[in-house]
């Protein structure tokens, strides 16, 4: 039943076409496994699912709720899971974010290990006074007396094809700019399930959105043992020495595609960064990074206006001046709503990656 | 206003009487020491017993086979406004197959239903006048379709296309129409909810005859805009009517998920407003609370709650799969014996103003329309790239008109990589 569900939530729910990015040829590179030993071929989606059945069998105090996550959430993340650990730890809440988000507050303040699922990262915004005013000064106002730490909320964000205004936003600026919480976006499988464990043992609130245009999309192989990556600490995905080019989650695909395309038609040898932890970020990988190449482009989906973009331009700049060799590139969404039908031209997609490139490299 | 509400305090046997009346002053006044509360050293008379409370009757006026159950019950309406609230109900039905056959075509990115619940929208809508403002959450399309938003207009919109009146920016399914007084729909659950007394209040003051109706499901009525939405509406005295689709489920989620009091309607009392809950698969039942809450809510320029009783025979959207979580055998149930169509059908045959004949001529003509609207839909253009960047503002800024500039240079710069051709 899982499969056959797995299969028709999602598919149904994005159509039976494929996304337009992913009809355009930018499918997902499948990455090698971040740790040694055994592994198993997984989505996205199961790796998240693989992380939290982990998280649940080695913490007997960890609960996973929100809406739908009962019969496995509407992308599936959560399935089979009531059933292994049973109703009292795997459960629906009725239908308020602002509910799940306080709830998890207070669970986490008792010491047990929350993990929430809010069914989309546009529809987080009911809780905002929980996590800006709650979940990210419980530990300060209180003097970690009593704190929140064990607390994390997912959520899936993005693009996707066809979501329009409210199924597709990338809503990590708002909670970038929240100091007490963490903030942490994954780019594919394996690197899901050890920033999803790490995330979830972390003690303090994190935010954890999952692209979901790649739950079903991306595909690799997984290790199966209980792992974690590092919060705070960007990866280097491909070394360079002409622009660092720098993004996180969803839009990395996208970035590898523009960073191949600078190579092959420009002979532009490109530094691609993952960032990973959006709060706090890892300040330094970047700037070693920028002041070697001397130029970046920055790229996220969210608008371009007081996107997360623009702390990243504005401390590299302050960092790497004497090293800039041409003004910093953002590459993001339009400062517009999602618009449904004009996604292809409101994404920052491939081509416009590979003129920003140009546009550094030719400054 | 007093008697309804005595009525339902009676049924609830919580409070009585004087009582009743006092419960909003908390007896924490000193300005006003004659409102305070009465006092008892009986415990169990000031106790909510939940062990007293009886659950609310559903009012119903029509048989599960249709047959009218009261005569003095029935709404009097002439024969031709049943008649053309079953059609517009067959419409509604074959419009909702067709698209989602659409959507599992690939011509469409998604689609919802109403399937099973179609007489909570033309029960209410008949009742209602034609300028008040509605506030629909995405599952009453036969509202608008009552007030003459044509099929062509729900395809258009669906296909996205340059006819859809908000230029493609939204999912299937998210209407709106000025024309029909019918604000344009938002998918975040109970949004819409506060905004209804907000409008409300408005209309109030500029001294209109008319009201506001907002509808929502019996999963939204969980957000804390709900709550606030009724309780602004009651202390505020605006003259909204809230249409909760109670249908038994929200996505996969069971109503005894999502509460565990007696459904929405009781807690108008709470509120302190009237309730009502009603058959939403009676048209006729439906088309009575409605009237008699409009008369209320205009008379008394003051909120009413309306709990419809319904079941979502179809799945939640075309995303999911209701095999997984709902038991269809109750689907099943709930589709032979209550199916709004039936029963207005029924109605209809046992009033002599129906047939076989007109069944079928009926069915055929709506299906050719429905038929040529999605062919015709298809092949339109989708809107302009233009569109994009209007309507952030009421004047795009500086910075707007910039980008807009930067992505007409990227697509003439790349034209291989955008879909311009398929644009207006
Ligand atoms: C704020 C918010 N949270 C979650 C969702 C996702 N969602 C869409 S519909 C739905 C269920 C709504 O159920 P109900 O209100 O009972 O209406 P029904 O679909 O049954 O008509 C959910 C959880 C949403 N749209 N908005």
């Amino acid at each position: 039943m899982a499969g056959r569900l797995a299969r028709s939530l999602l598919q149904r729910r994005f159509g039976q076409r494929l996304p337009v990015r992913l009809a355009s040829g930018e499918a997902y590179v499948p990455e090698k496994p971040p740790v040694e030993g055994k592994t198993e071929n997984m989505k996205l989606v199961h790796a998240i699912n693989n992380a939290l059945d982990i998280a649940m069998e080695t913490d007997s105090t960890a609960a996973i709720f929100g809406e739908d996550v009962g019969f496995g959430g509407v992308f599936r993340c959560s399935a089979n899971l009531r059933d292994k650990y049973g109703s009292n730890r795997v459960f629906n809440t009725p239908l308020s974010e602002q509910g799940i988000v306080g709830f998890g507050i207070g669970l986490a303040t008792q010491g047990s290990t929350a993990i929430a699922e809010i069914q989309f990262a546009d529809y987080i915004h009911p809780a905002f006074d929980q996590v800006v005013n709650e979940a990210a000064k419980y530990r300060y106002r209180s003097a970690s007396h009593y704190h929140c730490g064990p607390l994390t909320v997912r959520a899936p964000y993005g693009a996707v094809g066809h979501g329009g205004h409210y199924h597709s936003q990338s809503v990590e600026g708002f909670y970038a700019h929240v100091p007490g919480i963490k903030v942490v976006i994954p780019r594919g499988p394996s690197q899901a399930k050890g920033l999803l464990l790490a995330s979830i043992r972390d003690q303090n609130p994190v935010f954890f959105f999952e692209p979901k245009w790649l739950y079903q999309a991306a595909a690799e192989e997984v290790p199966v043992a209980d792992y974690e990556l590092p919060l705070s600490k960007a990866e280097i995905l491909q070394s360079g020495s002409d622009v660092t080019v720098l993004g996180y989650g969803s839009q990395i695909q996208i970035l590898r595609q523009a960073c191949e395309m600078a190579q092959s038609e420009l002979g532009v040898s490109c530094e691609l960064i993952d960032l990973r932890t959006i709060l706090p970020w890892d300040e330094d990988t970047v700037i070693q990074s920028v002041c070697k190449t001397g130029r970046l482009v920055v790229s996220h989906e969210a608008p371009l206006t007081a996107g997360f973009g623009a702390e990243l331009a504005a401390t590299v700049q302050a960092e790497c001046f004497n090293h800039l060799e041409a003004p910093i590139q953002r590459v993001c969404g339009w400062d517009t709503p999602f618009p449904l039908i004009f996604e292809p031209f409101y994404i920052p997609n491939k081509v416009r990656c590979f003129d920003a490139i140009r546009t550094v490299v030719d400054y | 206003m007093a008697a309804g509400a005595a009525r339902l305090v009676g049924r609830l046997g919580l409070l009585v009487g004087r009582r009743a009346r006092n419960y909003g002053r908390m007896g924490y006044s000193d300005s006003a020491p004659s409102r305070g509360p009465e006092y008892t050293t009986d415990l169990a008379e000031a106790t909510v017993s939940l062990t007293s409370k009886q659950p609310l009757p559903v009012y119903r006026v029509l048989s599960a086979g249709g047959e009218m159950l009261d005569p003095s019950q029935d709404p009097g309406l002439p024969g031709e406004t049943v008649v053309r609230m079953y059609e517009k109900m067959v419409g509604l039905c074959q419009v909702d197959q067709q698209l989602y056959k659409a959507q599992r075509m690939g011509l469409i990115s998604f689609y919802m239903t109403s399937y099973g619940e179609e007489a909570t929208h033309f029960g209410s809508a008949a009742a209602l006048h034609e300028k008040d403002m509605v506030y629909a959450q995405y599952r009453e399309p036969g509202v608008l379709l009552w007030r003459g938003f044509s099929l062509d207009q729900m395809v258009d919109q669906c296909f996205n296309n340059r006819h859809d009146l908000a230029h493609g920016r939204q999912m299937p399914v998210h209407y709106g129409s000025p024309e029909h007084y019918f604000q344009f729909i938002s998918s975040p659950l109970a949004t819409q909810m506060p905004q209804a007394p907000g409008y409300a209040h408005g209309l109030k003051q500029a001294g209109s005859d008319n009201c506001v109706i907002v509808y929502f499901g019996d999963g939204a009525a969980q957000e804390g805009d709900a709550h606030a939405a009724m309780n602004f509406a009651a202390t505020l005295k605006c003259p909204v009517i809230f249409f909760c689709r109670n249908n038994g489920y929200a996505i996969s989620t069971p109503v005894e998920e999502n509460y565990k009091g007696d459904g929405l309607a009781q807690r108008a009392l709470g509120y302190g407003m009237e309730g009502y809950r009603v058959d939403g698969n009676d048209v006729l039942a439906v088309y009575n609370v409605t009237k008699k809450a409009r008369e209320l809510v205009v008379d008394e320029g003051a909120p009413v709650l309306i709990e419809a009783m319904t079941y979502r025979l179809g799945s939640h959207s075309t995303s999911d799969d209701q095999t997984g979580y709902q038991d269809m055998s109750e689907v099943k149930d709930w589709r032979e014996r209550y199916f709004p169509r039936d029963r207005l059908r029924g109605y209809l045959q046992s009033q002599g103003l129906w047939d076989q004949e007109k069944e079928d001529e009926l069915v055929s003509v709506t299906n050719e329309t429905i038929r040529s609207a999605i062919k015709r839909a298809r092949a339109e253009k989708k809107p302009s790239l233009e569109h994009m960047f209007t309507d952030v503002y009421d004047v795009p800024p500086l910075r707007l008109r910039r980008q807009k500039e930067e992505v007409q240079a990227m697509v003439a710069k790349y034209p291989e990589h955008f879909p311009t051709a398929s644009h207006e």
